[in-house]
């Protein structure tokens, strides 16, 4: 979904002309929820090994998915619930659509629910549309009667009416989420809960969703929103609720719960790989003892924020004398692509880096780079006859810019962005 | 779309996790009936015979039985109608062994539907029980045909059967209950049920009458509700000179057993499904 472009300028942000609900009353209320999965090691799934093992208790590991959470979403809320994959948001999801029970806390919930946990579920692939959504729509509590009052106002919602008499079968899957989702906004319940789905289904059909969100938003009804996807809660959200590690880490407007969410994100992922080749010359006379990012703050990071100043460092150590030294800094991206360097070659007439001394190399750079994950390097040359390459730091250490969501390509530079619509006559 | 804005307050209410019902009776209702249905259409609206087939499968058991024990084995000579004895006792136990067969899984076939949806649990046994008793109404009216023509005698007792009907669709919808919520734990249930209705159809009074049976046999035999209620059947609807099973069970407090178990399958059946309810979405 990310290849959808935003509406509107650039950075304009779509929370302008989203209207507050009039605060009433909370639509779902949570309290202190507790959800602990127990997972065997050893599944007992017949009789034969509880008849041989009588005494050995199944073994549990306890998965404590969501600890302690406690919100509220008010009436008329478009909520958005976001966080890393096994945070425990579809956890909670489930709990408030009453599919899992909770161990602990209370959930109450005001209005009819409509969940929307996964496409198509109880859709039978051997009937046709119009008893598909029949069915599903007794599931989502409507009387058969009602089903079919609303039967032509979903397919034309899905726009299937050519296709009522089809097995389900022979639908393409996008035919079924068209159909899925539209069995749901047409059941008419008050509050909505709904697991990042629309990531299937082509983009027209997605226009057509957030088109639906926004006018069920409008219409008042109660929307809980899971995703992973922060430009939908920046878009539509109300407030928005990050979780991680099974607790609410934020809750509060969109923005700031995307940042913190990308934040993390990154964080994670810088954590994951520390790769770095380091290359180190034989027989150096020099070595590049430090290499690292610092924030505008003077602190050594490894997740930057873009549009803010970034100093890189490095440290070169040097054990022999190398004449007419000459310091190159570049950053990769994680394609190993060039995105950035500099060089101190301006320079010939350097003085030799005599043994002993530490070089301390260090860049100022506005931070324009796009969102996303990159490498320093650092190398000492001397350029005295030929250019020799006396220490080489390469792809070292990774840092993660974050934020710029609206951006893609190596480099977010300042702009704006302007669409002139003009009818031809 | 009709939300009602700027409505009362609506009642907060507690979502307490899923259930074995819950929802409403009416969706309850709606949801075992239409699942009950589509499921009748789809097993037999997509073959070519269709319906037909749902007819032949007791017809042709009891065509062979009817040869290999009347005509063979000179059975059932000295029994009265014995021929429309043994195709109702079939039916019925057709209906039986056909829906608790199809209730063992279930509950795990239809994961996805326990899984992703909050939908009340115990439909998913009932509607299959629902299911078999539509084809037990299309067998019983074939039933009915037959033994009019064969000359069996229409009596007043006739409309008894409903109550014999009832209680066997609740002593199946009991069993249905029990294994399709201890197949979500213990998956040999299937093979172990498969032998036990062949176990149950021998056991039965449906290829012999009680009497046959030595007297010692009988209170044994007697115990088990379904074979109560086969000999009930055959009082009330074929020969009004049967035993009946109050009798067959050995009078009074005999009779009480096959009474009691019925009411406890059917109170354990529904105790058990509701306390594992909550629980076999993660089970699964």
């Amino acid at each position: 979904m990310a290849e959808l472009a935003p509406p509107g300028p650039v950075g304009a942000g779509a929370t302008s002309g989203r209207t507050v609900p009039k605060r009433r009353y909370a639509a779902i209320e949570v309290r202190d929820l507790e959800k602990t999965f127990r997972i065997p090691r050893q599944q007992v799934n017949t009789f034969k090994e509880r008849a041989l093992h009588p005494f050995r208790r199944a073994r549990y590991e306890e998965l404590n998915v969501l600890r302690g959470i406690t919100f509220d979403v008010l009436e008329g809320e478009f909520f958005g619930i976001v966080g890393r994959n096994g945070s425990g948001k579809s956890t909670l999801l489930k709990c408030l659509a009453g599919i899992y029970r909770s161990d602990a806390g209370s959930i109450r919930v005001a209005g009819r629910i409509s969940p929307f946990i996964e496409l198509g579920v109880g859709f039978n692939p051997d009937l046709t549309a119009r008893e598909n959504v029949v069915i599903n729509a007794v599931m989502m509590g409507l009387t058969p009667r009602e089903a079919r009052a609303r039967f032509d106002q979903v397919l034309e919602f899905a726009e299937l009416q050519d296709f009522v008499d089809l097995k389900l079968k022979n639908y393409s899957s996008g035919m079924q989420v068209r159909l899925a989702f539209a069995v749901m906004v047409q059941s008419g319940a008050e509050i909505l809960l709904i697991d990042e789905v629309l990531a299937v289904g082509d983009a027209a059909f997605q226009q057509r969703c957030f088109d639906e969100f926004l006018r069920l938003r409008d219409e008042g009804r109660t929307i809980v929103l899971v995703t992973h996807d922060m430009t939908i809660v920046d878009r539509f959200c109300h407030r928005a609720m990050l979780i991680t590690g099974g607790e609410i880490e934020t809750i509060g407007a969109p923005g700031q719960v995307g940042a913190r969410y990308l934040e993390r994100n990154f964080e994670a992922m810088s954590q994951r790989s520390e790769t770095t080749q380091e290359s180190s010359v034989a027989g150096a006379s020099a070595e590049i003892a430090e290499i690292w990012v610092e924030n505008d703050a003077g602190m050594r990071v490894e997740t930057v924020p873009h549009g803010q100043p970034l100093h890189l460092h490095a440290r070169i150590d040097v054990h022999g004398r190398v004449q007419e030294p000459i310091v190159d800094i570049w950053v990769d991206d994680e394609n190993g692509a060039r995105v950035f360097a500099t060089s101190t070659r301006p320079w010939p007439e350097a003085p030799p880096a005599e043994a002993g001394q530490s070089l301390h190399v260090r860049v100022d750079l506005d931070n324009r780079l796009a969102g996303g994950r990159y490498h320093i390097g650092c190398s000492l040359l001397s350029g005295s006859a030929t250019l020799a390459v006396v220490a080489l730091v390469n792809r070292h250490k990774p840092f993660v810019v974050y934020g710029s969501s609206h951006v893609f390509g190596l480099v977010a530079i300042d702009h704006e962005l302007h669409v002139d619509r003009e009818s031809s006559a | 779309m009709s939300v009602e804005t700027g409505a009362a307050l609506p009642r907060a209410r507690e979502i307490h996790g899923p259930a074995a019902y819950g929802g409403g009776w009416r969706r309850f209702w709606h949801l075992t009936w239409l699942i009950a249905v589509t499921d009748y259409r789809l097993t037999y609206f997509g073959s070519v015979l269709g319906y037909l087939w749902a007819l032949m499968r007791p017809l042709l058991l009891f065509g062979v039985l009817y040869v290999v024990f009347s005509k063979f084995l000179r059975f059932g000579d000295t029994i009265q109608y014995y021929r429309d004895l043994l195709l109702i006792n079939i039916v019925l136990y057709t209906f039986f062994s056909e829906a608790t067969g199809n209730a063992v899984r279930s509950v795990v076939n239809r994961e996805s539907l326990v899984r992703k949806m909050h939908f009340p649990r115990m439909v998913i046994p009932l509607s299959v029980v629902v299911t078999s008793m539509l084809n037990l109404a299309a067998n019983l009216v074939a039933v009915l045909v037959f033994i009019l023509i064969d000359g069996v005698k229409p009596r007043w007792t006739w409309l008894l059967i409903p109550v014999v009907l009832l209680l066997l669709v609740a002593f199946t919808a009991g069993i249905a209950m029990i294994l399709s919520a201890l197949y979500v734990s213990y998956r040999d249930v299937q093979p172990i049920w498969a032998v036990f209705t062949q176990l149950i159809f021998y056991g039965t009074p449906i290829l012999y009458v009680i009497d046959t049976v030595p007297s010692q046999l009988q209170k044994v035999l007697m115990a088990n509700p379904l074979a109560a209620l086969l000999e009930q059947t055959r009082k009330w609807l074929i020969d009004s000179g049967a035993p009946g099973f109050v009798q067959a069970a050995g009078g009074f407090p005999w009779w009480l057993i096959p009474v009691v178990i019925l009411v406890f399958v059917c109170t354990f059946g529904l105790w058990l499904f509701n306390h594992e309810a909550p629980r076999i979405a993660e089970r699964l």
